[in-house]
């Protein structure tokens, strides 16, 4: 076993370099709000780099200075109510500057009003069931066969030869571009959250409470997100796949979905 | 220890009348603070490889994709008893050995003022950690709802649940009394002369958590109680069906669980602020703003709790004013980093062991302070919440912090301990390795958790392999090095002779007593200004 374990890491590091994807930073994302959050974490990144190159450029410059093997004779002082003074407005100042955009934006996230079109999402212990409040239409949202099948202990499958390898569904959450989709979370049995990067928005599904939260999505495409709050053993495989399509092919896909397909039960 | 208690015997100040008692008698039944500073000390470097050995093997089934050597549940078990061993069984009880055995010797007391309790307080442990150990080896395994034990999940634990609780309330009786005994020191048993603006910052930090420590284990035994009766006794605290909440634990939870971060990282301000004035040869920049700084720190502790759960469904300005409290915490840390930076201005450095883990700790806890900063912001942490960027976040504070501290404070105050210097190659091998591998572990989790992936879950799609590779290689790494640690400690009987002093630039109570410490010292009390006028 350990053998093979060892074949295996030795084989994924080469697949490693085939498939590297580097990723240091968090997405953009596609609605306006995913953007806005990106410019706040960019913002307070930078004040902190700002930060980090004072305070650490007085250490290592001190540090280099101001050692016993250069011959220096260390100076007495030990206090100064004017540095102490500078050093606690100074961040002050800078504190306020962060905290009033985003404090805008947070207002914004939490305005869930006039919606377009709702969502009721329930989470059970390991899936997600969908339900289009305007629509005759509900489902279950499970793990993907494939990952399914790869994801057992020592299956044999190379997860690397998995598309989107525990990031893939059986039936995705469509919805239609530049909609106001509002999101009502809940959950059958213990706290998950629904979490999708690319649109910004996680929001714990509590047992027993309606959360809601919404997103708008302006660019198509599929965006992949994970269940975000431990949830028990099969945590690491309930994800979540949002389709963005055109308006005139969701309302295709809604036609289609009630044209007496088959589809689960939704359990109210 | 033999010749330990010879030298005690030989020192001027040691009364011969009541050395230690011989065999385990002495340490079962000892009320000697420097005994049961030992003990809790060694108690938490065992627990620090017990909880160390779990992070293995999380780091191995990490390190590539797919499951390659546990089952999920058992994953789950994994990090759950990691955090609750690495909080609960490494980290306070190192901060309690330090205490107890510092404490006195730094305010000039003969010993803590309530010595049995202390060791009953001590003594708990063990029987604690034996309970939450045992839980493995139970039907339907160990506690694996995570360390924050947030219902419904929690109640889903097997026959381990009722364990789990018990083992909880025993470390919060035992923290409880640890903290008693620690305030009642401080506030009765200083030399005369030692007001309180005059104690070491060590000492100050130490009464501040002590503290923080009475407020909140009590409302963690509330809690856990709560979930206990909800389980077993037809209670619904914290279960919708019955009317009861989820999120009203998750609150209780925080209260308790955002001072223990403080409670955690208080006592090692106060190592650093002992250490970096020694082999800077100068004295700590703004004692008394440090003490303010740290007293303002505890306050705010209690009022950013929900910052933990911002995707919870809070109202608009419940995450207003709490996302403001929390980055308001930032000015007094800022306060406490510049004072250790203005330290080292212009003093005259040597760079032995302690000051290196002491300068890491400066370096990388300020890292985990600005990711700290970058998670007050609500919008953002929507983002980060529950991802490996909290998980880098937290580890950066607690290792390079809190355990860098500990490892700081050890190497210093080792040659008092023990009579002899450890060997400073190897102290110093251990620093650089531990320093680089630490790094390597945590730095790119903050990539991994920007990129999207979880936190707490056994496996990951395949884009985050590469940094999960390197992250398992790093902590491989850190935990093998820690080996080393142990070389150093036990073979540190075999170093020179210390004086008494030890150090060029040491300051303060406890190095005007011979090192080794006697088993008795200051049995009349010292003046606090003898070792201001012996160390000018």
């Amino acid at each position: 076993m350990i053998r093979k374990s060892f074949l295996s890491l030795l084989a994924s590091g080469f697949a490693g370099v085939a498939h590297a994807d580097w990723t240091l930073n968090m997405p953009r994302g596609v609605t306006d709000l995913s953007v806005e959050t990106y410019d706040i974490h960019m913002m307070i990144f930078w004040w902190c780099v700002a930060i980090g190159v004072i305070v650490f450029g007085v250490m290592i410059i001190s540090l280099f200075l101001h050692r016993k093997s250069r011959g220096v004779k260390p100076a007495t002082f030990s206090h100064s109510m004017t540095a102490e003074v500078i050093w606690t407005a100074i961040p002050v100042v800078i504190l306020m500057l962060i905290a009033i955009p985003v404090a805008e934006t947070m207002v914004k996230l939490e305005d869930s009003r006039d919606p377009d079109m709702s969502i009721v999402v329930t989470a059970y212990q390991w899936k997600w069931h969908y339900r289009y409040q305007d629509e005759d239409i509900a489902f279950y949202s499970s793990l993907a066969r494939p990952s399914l099948e790869a994801r057992r202990k020592q299956s044999g499958v190379d997860p690397f030869a998995v598309d989107n390898y525990l990031l893939d569904v059986d039936r995705r959450l469509v919805v239609p571009r530049d909609a106001k989709v509002r999101l009502l979370i809940t959950s059958n049995d213990v706290v998950h959250s629904w979490w999708v990067p690319d649109l910004a928005i996680k929001k714990d599904a509590v047992p027993g409470i309606v959360n809601e939260t919404w997103f708008k999505a302006t660019e198509l495409g599929t965006y992949r997100g994970q269940c975000a709050e431990l949830c028990g053993k099969d945590h690491g495989y309930m994800p979540i796949v949002v389709e963005v399509v055109a308006p005139d092919a969701y309302q295709a896909w809604v036609d289609s979905r009630q044209d007496g397909t088959p589809r689960v039960a939704s359990s109210q | 220890m033999t010749t330990a208690v010879a030298d005690a015997h030989a020192s001027h100040d040691a009364h011969d009348d009541h050395g230690p008692a011989k065999g385990i008698g002495r340490w079962l039944f000892s009320t000697n603070h420097k005994d049961i500073g030992t003990m809790y000390l060694i108690f938490s470097l065992v627990m620090f490889f017990v909880g160390g050995a779990m992070a293995m093997v999380i780091r191995s089934e990490l390190a590539i994709p797919g499951l390659q050597f546990v089952h999920p549940e058992f994953f789950n078990q994994m990090t759950t008893m990691h955090a609750l061993i690495m909080v609960f069984g490494a980290v306070m009880p190192a901060f309690v050995g330090l205490a107890n055995w510092m404490i006195p010797l730094m305010i000039g007391a003969p010993d803590m003022a309530l010595p049995r309790m202390n060791n009953w307080s001590f003594w708990i442990l063990p029987v604690a950690f034996g309970i939450l150990l045992s839980t493995l080896f139970m039907p339907g395994g160990a506690p694996a709802g995570g360390w924050t034990m947030y219902p419904p999940l929690v109640l889903q634990t097997g026959d381990a649940f009722p364990f789990l609780i018990f083992s909880v309330h025993l470390m919060g009786i035992s923290s409880i009394m640890g903290a008693m005994n620690v305030i009642v020191t401080i506030i009765n048993m200083r030399a005369p002369d030692m007001t309180l603006l005059k104690m070491p910052m060590f000492v100050w930090t130490w009464l501040i958590t002590a503290y923080l420590l009475i407020a909140v284990m009590p409302v963690l035994a509330g809690a856990v109680t709560m979930l206990l009766t909800d389980q077993f006794f037809g209670t619904s605290f914290f279960l919708a069906a019955g009317g009861g909440d989820p999120v009203m634990f998750q609150h209780i939870f925080w209260f308790f669980g955002h001072p223990e971060v403080y409670i955690m990282i208080l006592p090692a301000f106060g190592v650093v602020s002992e250490i970096i004035p020694t082999f800077a040869r100068k004295k700590l920049f703004g004692h008394d703003s440090m003490v303010y700084a740290a007293s303002s720190i505890a306050f705010l502790s209690f009022i950013v709790w929900a910052h933990h759960m911002f995707t919870v469904g809070m109202p608009l300005t419940g995450q207003m004013f709490f996302m403001f409290a929390t980055m308001l915490i930032a000015v007094p840390t800022g306060v406490k980093i510049f004072n250790w930076v203005a330290t080292m201005w212009r003093g005259a450095m040597t760079f032995e062991t302690p000051m290196l883990f002491s300068l890491a700790f400066v370096f990388l806890f300020t890292i985990g302070g600005f990711s700290g900063l970058m998670l007050a912001a609500a919008p953002a942490d929507v983002q980060y919440h529950d991802t490996y960027f909290v998980v880098a976040h937290f580890h950066y504070v607690l290792v390079p912090g809190s355990i860098f501290a500990i490892m700081a404070g050890a190497y210093y105050w080792l040659p008092k301990w023990t009579g002899h210097m450890y060997n400073e190659s190897l102290g110093k091998l251990h620093f650089w390795l531990s320093t680089i591998f630490v790094n390597l572990t945590f730095f790119p989790m903050h990539f991994l958790g920007l990129a999207g992936m979880p936190r707490r879950i056994p496996d990951y799609s395949t884009q985050f392999a590469d940094f999960n590779t390197i992250a398992s290689i790093g902590a491989i790494g850190f935990g093998v090095s820690q080996l080393l640690f142990v070389w150093v400690l036990v073979t540190a009987w075999k170093g020179s002779k210390a004086t008494d002093r030890v150090w060029e630039g040491s300051h303060g109570l406890e190095w005007t007593v011979p090192s080794p410490a006697p088993y008795h010292t200051f049995d009349t009390p010292p003046k606090a200004r003898i070792a201001d006028e012996a160390f000018e």
